[in-house]
């Protein structure tokens, strides 16, 4: 499993094909590490974050209880009990990751058995950075509630954040540079200040060239981002719930 | 990879939520109301300089059935033109691949709303009779509603009253053309995402069974539509809506109780048994007008107090003059013998 394949989502999946759950139970070593990294791609960061905030580790352990509960995923075949009947990935992730940390006995033997075990190397520090960078703190979060909340929500901004790199990534193939760095100004950094007619000023092309470009960038992304989504959903019911949690789309 | 504070991350769905009208007449003004599967947006029609409302899905479901669905509203809407059913007016698939349709604006209250403002009760019945004209209309023409309640009637400013949400309707018979009949087929078929935001007063579509899919909203779904009898649902499915919408007309902020006629008439329209029902929505409408009108509705037997009540309701000027005519014939006689 290479480095940039673990941080970034790793190969992605055809859209067509349902799920990342039945490619990581398949009988082919390929497809099934590809879909772990799929995976993990998406949820190492809310993981680790997870950890630190709801066992209260310090980052050395949280590193390797986040690594440890990867391993024990593929190694024990974790994926392959979980039923999306009865929960979403998310949440039975979450668990697992709860057993885990809560199992000390499985945590010494993972401490015994990482040391032969290949760490990957994850990007711990930014995962850190981010971290003091929220506005939850250890002390402030009262509830499970609220945990699962936290979780939902890292989960969702590591979703954003790998659609955003695939967004950044096309852009770069198409030519089209310009279109993203509007996109980042507008709607990744932008303040409620920035306006179109700023942007076409700073960028120096028309108003109706800046509105195309973020409408093309809009679009790309959604689509990206339903189709990260729909890789590491279980069905297509599990899909339509989570893009609801994902995007908002509650009834309000 | 960037790292997205909370409010890139509100920005980017506030992104992706708003429709992509790139090379659509319209301009998004601002959003109206969310459903479970979709989203209402007041726009301008910038060719006919016109307020509309866009309804876009959310996402096109499972093998489009969702998409298909929304099209097919469209469809049953326009052909059912009809001052009483909200008129459509365009429907296609949006530059980022969501569906939608646009509609008549309807600036207006729904019914539960108005009807606090609604004191009268004939008034009220009246607000009812023009509910019950729409529906009428689309059995004539073979379109089931299966969603009929107050939350789906909208009454505008000037009194005009609106059928809405279409989009549970069954096509019973297609006059038209069959594509929508056969489409009707797999439109029985609900994703179950809306089923988790939906709740309450909200329409519910809940498990398969084994005749159909139940769909409809508790309180005011037939109990055949409630047991997923797809198959066997008519126009006395809606009816039994019906009669539970006539009824929440009565409960708060109605000063009085509901007239024992009318408790009738409610209790045949909302009969377990379709049988039981009315006929048609043509015939619950003409036993509310008699009641409105005095006259003996068909669904109460009514004793001899009542009926010499209705007929003094029915009758009072005349009564009144008559008996004020007598009383002044005695006043005078007994002026006269003095």
């Amino acid at each position: 499993m290479s480095q940039n394949a673990f941080t970034q989502g790793g190969g992605r999946f055809p859209v067509t094909r349902w799920s990342v759950v039945e490619a990581a139970r398949s009988q082919n070593p390929a497809e099934r590490a590809r879909a772990l990294e799929t995976l993990f791609g998406a949820y190492w960061k809310p993981v680790y974050k997870y950890v630190r905030l709801r066992w209260n580790r310090p980052p050395e352990d949280a590193q390797d209880l986040t690594q440890g509960f990867f391993m024990e995923l593929l190694e024990r075949g974790l994926l392959a009990r979980f039923d999306p009947q009865k929960s979403r990935l998310r949440t039975y992730l979450r668990l697992c990751v709860d057993s885990f940390a809560a199992n000390t006995e499985k945590a010494a033997r993972r401490q015994k058995r990482g040391g032969n075990a290949a760490h990957v190397p994850l990007d711990f520090a930014d995962a850190e950075a981010e971290l003091r960078s929220t506005s939850m703190n250890p002390a402030a979060i009262p509830s499970p509630e609220s945990l699962e909340e936290f979780f939902e929500k890292e989960w969702i901004r590591s979703l954003f954040a790998l659609a955003v790199e695939d967004l950044r990534k096309l852009c770069v193939e198409r030519e089209r540079e310009k279109t993203f760095h509007l996109f980042e100004a507008y709607d990744l950094d932008g303040s409620d200040d920035v306006s179109y007619e700023q942007l076409s000023s700073d960028y120096g092309i028309p108003v109706t060239d800046v509105t195309n470009a973020l409408a093309w960038a809009r679009r790309e992304f959604r689509r990206i981002a339903l189709e990260r989504l729909q890789e590491i959903c279980a069905s297509e019911e599990e899909f339509q719930r989570e893009a609801r949690a994902v995007f908002g789309w509650g009834v309000k | 990879m960037k790292f997205l504070s909370d409010k890139s991350i509100e920005r980017l769905r506030a992104s992706a939520d708003a429709p992509d009208l790139e090379g659509r007449r319209y301009r998004l003004l601002e959003r109206v109301a969310r459903g479970g599967m979709g989203v209402v947006y007041a726009a301008e029609d910038a060719k006919l300089e016109r307020r509309v409302a866009l309804k876009v899905l959310d996402l096109p479901g499972k093998n489009g059935e969702l998409a298909k669905r929304l099209i097919r509203e469209a469809r049953v809407l326009a052909r059912l033109e009809h001052p009483g059913i909200v008129p459509v007016h365009d429907v296609g698939t949006l530059a980022d691949g969501r569906v939608f349709y646009t509609m008549k604006f309807v600036e207006g209250q729904r019914l539960d709303k108005h009807l606090a403002a609604v004191d009268s009760l004939p008034d009220r019945l009246r607000l009812f009779l023009r509910i019950c004209e729409g529906v009428a209309f689309a059995h004539a023409r073979g379109v089931l509603h299966r969603d009929l309640k107050p939350a789906n009637i909208m009454v505008g400013p000037f009194g005009e009253v609106l059928v809405m949400d279409w989009g549970l309707a069954k096509i019973l018979r297609d006059g038209a053309g069959q594509a929508a009949a056969d489409e009707d087929a797999e439109a029985t078929v609900m994703e179950s995402a809306a089923r988790e935001a939906a709740s309450g007063n909200t329409t519910q579509i809940s498990e398969a069974t084994g005749h159909g899919t139940v769909m409809g909203t508790p309180g005011y779904m037939s109990p055949e539509q409630a047991r997923g009898d797809v198959e066997h649902l008519d126009a006395r499915s809606d009816l039994y809506s019906l009669g539970a919408i006539l009824r929440s007309m009565f409960v708060a902020p109605m000063k009085y109780r509901m007239p024992r006629p009318l408790e009738a008439i409610c209790a045949k329209a909302t009969a377990e048994t379709p049988a039981l029902r009315y006929e048609s929505v043509t015939q619950l409408a003409q036993d509310v007008s008699r009641y409105l009108d005095g006259l003996p509705v068909t669904a109460h037997r009514e004793n001899m107090f009542e009926r010499s009540g209705r007929l003094y309701r029915r009758y009072q000027t005349a009564i009144l003059l008559i008996a004020a005519y007598l009383v002044m014939r005695v006043l005078i006689l007994l002026f006269l013998k003095r």
